[in-house]
């Protein structure tokens, strides 16, 4: 079966268009008919993955490869990349700005909690060009 | 389900329908299509929230309640009022007036449903102490709501109060009263819900929750309306028929249930684009640390219902007015309990599937797509559908054809005039 691809441009810094993307696959999850724990995690991941790249690196693209067995996002920026995945990936470690702190977000969670509600995390990156971090949830 | 079955109260007024599409834009589920010139509704679809009776300019869409006549078919009927019935009304003091106004135009009784609203309150204070619950528990109050998260938002249905909604509790409050005061059968006695909206209606019709509706039938606000105002300003001794206090009555508006689950951690919304937008933010688990989430589809609330006269802010006025002047009173505490509690489960209605398996359903994604690169995009409606992507849906599921898109049609027309003049050309030459 010839997997079904999306794909979703990510503005900078618009918090209003946050989500837009998460909000759109998970309509098409439904409409694929889905199970719901798997397109509320991807949902969940999505989300924070998409907020992410608002917060950190400027916008950039996702591409969601769609399969009756294995959802795939990647999300692709050019940003300024991550000097320390560990500390990144710890709860709470978060080198948000002042100003993103003030709208809520930067509490340090979001790759914590994409790893929680994703089967695989992959995240290529190098300081000063940019970010790939891909994530893939099983149906079965 | 078999959707020849399926009951709604929304229906359409054929010789009024001009086909505009107002009404196709606006319907949360993409529920109308105009076909053959006349908006028609998808049944299976319909959440019976009465946007497109709100925005159709021609009042071609309407609800269907039953006629107020209904209640001679019983040997006793009670008047079931929705509180939001006390904000229709100008310069009313006391509700008790509107209450012997009901009694007045037909019925034996009357029965707040505010009173009812305050046991769930109640009932809903206990639940919000159990830990073992998913949280935020979504009140279930409104039927739009709890049809909008049955058929689009199935992984929030572990988080729905699972109690009846008021007018069922009163319903069934109120025979029992009935039944003891009169002597009477309890089929003898006709209880009748005065509704703001034809969500209710339908509930009565086809309860969620419930397995069989204890009312006996539903009235809209504005039938009774016409026949009460003549009346209410003859009333200057009105009988002692209120039940119920503050608390109650304030369900009429948006954030009024959410006053009465006693725990300030609530979220009250209301307005379909709002609530839906919330449902979203709670599926992907954005909203931390609220423990009740009140969600209205009308504007403002039940005062805000298709079915309703006034508009809704100067229905909350009236409300507002009403509520400080009248003292509080307490419900009475002979409530049987195991009445709150529904009787089903509510399940996933996936009415928006594309098909019968993700394989199935996937390939017939791809060919929407594939269409959709045939229409401009810009979602302008005129071929009856609501955007071009929904088109395309219709397209593979074999209910339109791509000529009802008037860009696919002028583009034919182009080619055709263009190898017309290339004939003539020819045929110059």
């Amino acid at each position: 079966m010839e997997p079904l691809t999306l794909q979703f441009p990510v503005s900078t810094e618009d918090f209003s268009q946050a989500g837009l993307a998460s909000s759109a696959v998970k309509r098409t999850l439904k409409d694929l008919g889905f199970p719901n724990s798997v397109i509320r995690r991807m949902a969940i991941a999505m989300y924070e993955a998409e907020i992410n790249m608002v917060i950190h690196a400027n916008g950039g693209m996702i591409t969601v490869t769609i399969t009756p067995e294995v959802i795939t996002a990647v999300f692709a920026d050019v940003g300024p990349g991550i000097p320390n995945i560990d500390l990144a990936l710890t709860e709470g470690w978060s080198t948000a700005s002042e100003s993103v702190r003030d709208l809520g977000f930067g509490a340090g969670m979001g790759l914590p909690n994409i790893q929680k509600y994703t089967d695989r995390l992959d995240i290529q990156t190098e300081v000063g060009k940019g970010t790939t971090v891909t994530i893939e949830i099983n149906v079965a | 389900m078999d959707s020849s079955k399926m009951i709604h109260s929304v229906t359409l007024d054929k010789e009024k329908c001009v086909g505009c599409t107002t009404c196709v834009k606006r319907c949360p589920t993409n529920a109308i299509r105009v076909r053959d010139k006349k908006a028609t509704i998808i049944k299976e679809r319909c959440i019976d929230c009465g946007e497109c009776i709100r925005v159709c300019e021609h009042h071609a869409k309407k609800a269907v309640a039953d006629p107020l006549t209904i209640i001679q078919n019983y040997r006793f009927s009670i008047a079931l009022p929705a509180p939001s019935l006390y904000g229709q009304f100008s310069g009313i003091r006391d509700r008790n007036v509107l209450l012997t106004a009901l009694k007045r135009i037909g019925f034996d009784d009357v029965f707040e449903v505010s009173a009812a609203a305050e046991a769930v309150s109640a009932a809903t204070r206990k639940e919000l102490q159990r830990d073992d619950l998913p949280r935020p528990v979504i009140s279930t109050a409104c039927p739009t709501v709890l049809r909008i998260i049955r058929v689009r938002f199935p992984s929030l249905l572990p988080n729905l109060l699972p109690y009846r909604p008021p007018m069922e509790l009163a319903a069934r409050w109120a025979r029992a009263r009935a039944v003891k005061q009169t002597g009477l059968k309890p089929e003898e006695i006709g209880c009748f819900f005065i509704s703001p909206c034809p969500a209710k209606a339908t509930s009565a019709k086809m309860p969620i929750g419930t397995v069989k509706s204890a009312v006996s039938g539903v009235i809209s606000i504005a039938d009774v309306y016409t026949k009460m105002m003549p009346l209410v300003k003859k009333i200057t001794e009105p009988e002692q028929l209120a039940m119920s206090g503050v608390p109650g009555v304030s369900w009429a508006v948006s954030g009024g249930e959410s006053m009465g689950i006693g725990d300030t951690n609530y979220l009250a919304a209301d307005g379909m684009e709002n609530v839906i937008r919330i449902l979203e933010a709670l599926e992907d688990e954005q909203l931390e640390n609220v423990h009740f989430v009140e969600l209205n589809a009308c504007v403002g609330g039940c005062v805000g219902g298709a079915l309703t006269v006034e508009n809704p802010y100067i229905a909350k006025a009236r409300l507002d007015r009403l509520i400080r002047q009248a003292a509080p009173v307490l419900p009475p505490d002979d409530l049987p309990d195991w009445d709150l509690r529904w009787d089903e489960a509510v399940e996933y209605a996936p009415v928006m599937q594309l098909g019968e398996s993700v394989a199935a359903a996937m390939s017939k994604l791809g060919q929407i797509r594939e269409l959709e690169t045939h229409f401009p995009g810009m979602d302008c409606g005129a071929c009856g559908a609501p955007s071009c992507h929904a088109l395309a849906e219709d397209i593979v599921g074999g209910f339109s054809t791509e000529d009802q898109c008037i860009f696919v049609i002028r583009e034919k027309l182009q080619k055709l005039i263009e190898e017309q003049h290339k004939a003539a050309k020819e045929d110059q030459e």
